[in-house]
């Protein structure tokens, strides 16, 4: 794994840490579930062919500060501004999992700014029929959330390994730090009512799914598809769970790779 | 000092083989194990053991709030409260308490109890508790990030409407009302006395001592886990320049009282195991939400785990006992005669310099008959023995201050 370059920008006032990487296109990935603490083998990958930007949403690794931020519309005005300060024009958006909905709101509401939307196993919509899992109500203990999000848990462990420099209490708060940024705003049914506004979704559009996703149903990707007005390309990764990115980032990398190309070709 | 009779309402008709067959007794308790038919019957039983304890003198009757769980029958309190404070007319009435952040609006309980602070004749105790994240977060859908700043706001537009002559427009984060101006305002000036329920985080220890608010350690883990609590609590209190007036301070211990030690063994082993056993069966994935605990709270949790391996202790709490000698053995219910209940309670109370001791003498299925017998032989026998204790030394401040002249309902007259 290459070292990425690392610098900040303000959002809603605060620091957020901007994690950098390749060369080409830009392309902006939000972490999903927990958010990202280091840079993960899956952006290496795309780094490759892309010039890859990670940014944290408020709360998550890289950006602490986030009780000031009260409605949803503080959120998707986060979101927004994070984009915004990476100072780039227009960016490929790739979000996975609970940044999915924010990323989606964003290039519903200001697509001048989204060229292509990719959205990894999106939060942002409930169905009591077939629901999503409770991500605020997991069993205690260190093995749970790894279950959950990946399915091989140990590609979990190994990028929440903890750094020797690093305090263990910190490092812990880091990720119940997210999960309480992620619950701000989606808990308590994750359902931000974007599925209403993904019409104005024109972009091409690719949605990513785990066959193993114990977090997100597979319906909610096809309610996804069904509402975008965009080009959608759809594909369900074999062993990989919701966090895609971390079971299969190669895999994934090579998809999102080909879905960029195919749509520039068109 | 004062005896305060709680009632937590459990429902009394669990299953022998409740914990096997159950995730949990809270949030999603299988309904098909209540009969309404039983309620009933329960409610006039705790009411008239509520009632009982009033007319045999404990200084205050107490009820609380639950959600969705199998032992606590009492979503609100304010009911059981309302037909209290009717049928009774000495002892105080805590309702221990109102969790503020699930009332929309939050002048609700400035109303009610207004309401109850009227039809009491100024005998109501204020508790205003967050509520445990079952309640709050799971049950009432309560936003476990947000749950504490909704709190400490609804806090505020309660306090403000008891305390403000005027009509006022309040413009929250959360809460945005233009005309608040609640009728009636309680009896008692400014306001009922305030008690906060607590789980033994640091801020909230701060927040009663800047308030002047009763802080209650209610737990079910008895004295000897209180202890580490209530002197965390006192140490703070010490280096916040407040005094260490006991009364400051409550705490909620189970108690069974018999004519023999061995007796009590034998009389309340089964409601004691019922409630450790069936109704604390509490499925582990609703105890911490993210958000639920503030950062400042897991800080110092991890920290005095840390410090107590350092010490050579086992770091973290021994799993929950069920059995009843290890229930007895860890303090959570003490038992004996009149006299080893009394030198028990006086040394709990005095360790943990606790004025307000609130007593659990019904608990799990003990029937209304043990009940009774429990709580007539604490008053008569075990009351006067530690009724005194820091009287000749404190003065409680926080304490209802009731009218004089109270008006007589035709139900007790």
């Amino acid at each position: 794994m290459s070292e990425p370059r690392r610098f900040e920008i303000r959002v809603r006032g605060n620091p957020s840490r901007v994690l950098e990487a390749g060369g080409g296109n830009p392309v902006v990935f939000l972490a999903g579930l927990g958010g990202l603490p280091v840079w993960p083998p899956f952006l290496d990958t795309l780094a490759q062919q892309h010039r890859v930007l990670m940014p944290s949403l408020p709360g998550f690794p890289g950006a602490i500060e986030f009780r000031h931020l009260d409605s949803y519309l503080d959120w998707v005005v986060a979101t927004l501004e994070l984009l915004e300060g990476l100072d780039i024009e227009t960016v490929d958006l790739i979000a996975s999992s609970v940044a999915g909905a924010l990323a989606a709101e964003v290039a519903a509401l200001a697509p001048q700014r989204i060229r292509r939307l990719v959205l990894i196993a999106p939060f942002g919509h409930f169905d009591a029929t077939d629901p999503s899992a409770d991500i605020w109500a997991q069993p205690p203990g260190p093995d749970s959330i790894p279950a959950l999000a990946c399915a091989n848990p140990e590609r979990w462990k190994s990028i929440w390994e903890k750094p020797e420099d690093e305090d263990p209490v910190e490092w812990g708060i880091l990720l119940t730090r997210a999960m309480e940024a992620a619950a701000r705003f989606l808990f308590p049914l994750g359902d931000t009512g974007v599925v209403k506004r993904l019409g104005r979704i024109r972009q091409p559009v690719l949605l990513v799914r785990g066959a193993q996703d114990r977090v997100i149903p597979a319906s909610h990707q096809a309610v996804f598809a069904d509402a975008v007005s965009g080009p959608t390309t759809i594909t369900t990764l074999e062993h990989a769970g919701h966090l895609v990115e971390l079971d299969q980032p190669d895999q994934l990398a090579r998809e999102i790779t080909a879905f960029l190309l195919d749509q520039q070709s068109h | 000092m004062k005896n305060m009779w709680f009632h937590l309402m459990p429902y009394k008709e669990l299953p022998d083989d409740f914990r096997k067959q159950n995730p949990s007794v809270w949030v999603d308790i299988n309904s098909e194990l209540l009969d309404a038919e039983q309620v009933h019957a329960h409610y006039h039983e705790f009411l008239d053991e509520l009632e009982y304890a009033g007319d045999v003198g404990f200084d205050a009757i107490c009820v609380n709030e639950h959600h969705q769980n199998g032992y606590g029958l009492m979503p609100s309190p304010n009911l059981m409260a309302a037909s209290l404070a009717r049928r009774t007319d000495a002892p105080m009435i805590c309702v221990m308490g109102n969790s503020l952040a699930l009332y929309n609006p939050p002048t609700r309980v400035a109303e009610e109890f207004a309401m109850l602070d009227c039809l009491s004749g100024g005998r109501l105790i204020a508790g205003f508790p967050v509520g445990t994240p079952m309640d709050t977060v799971f049950c009432y859908g309560q936003n476990p990030s947000k749950l504490r700043e909704r709190y400490y706001e609804a806090h505020d537009i309660v306090m403000k409407a008891w305390q403000t002559s005027e009509t006022f427009s309040f413009n929250g984060r959360f809460n945005q009302l233009r005309y608040v101006n609640v009728w009636p305002r309680p009896l008692q000036k400014p306001h009922p006395p305030v008690w906060i329920p607590g789980g033994g985080s640091v801020e909230t220890w701060h927040w009663c001592a800047e308030m002047d608010y009763v802080y209650c350690y209610l737990s079910y883990g008895g004295y000897k886990l209180g202890l580490a609590t209530m002197q965390g609590f006192w140490e703070e209190m010490d280096r916040l320049g407040k005094d260490r007036n006991p009364y400051r301070a409550g705490f909620l211990q189970f108690v069974g009282v018999a004519d023999s030690y061995k007796e009590a063994y034998d009389l309340y082993k089964e409601p004691a195991e019922y409630f450790y056993g069936r109704c604390l069966h509490v499925d582990p994935r609703w105890a911490a939400p993210a958000g639920y605990q503030t950062e400042a709270t897991i800080r110092s949790k991890i920290k005095s785990q840390v410090a107590l391996a350092a010490q050579g202790a086992q770091p973290g709490r021994r799993g929950l006992a069920r059995d009843w000698d290890t229930i007895l053995e860890e303090g959570y219910v003490v038992i004996g005669t009149p006299e080893q209940v009394a030198e028990q309670l006086t040394e709990v109370c005095t360790s943990l310099n606790v004025g307000h001791l609130m007593l659990l003498l019904q608990f799990g299925n003990m029937s209304s008959e043990l009940t009774r017998e429990n709580t007539t032989l604490y008053a008569e026998q075990v009351m006067p023995r530690i009724g005194a204790l820091f009287d000749d030394q404190w003065q409680d401040h926080w304490w209802p201050t009731p009218m004089d002249n109270r008006a007589t309902p035709k139900a007790v007259a």
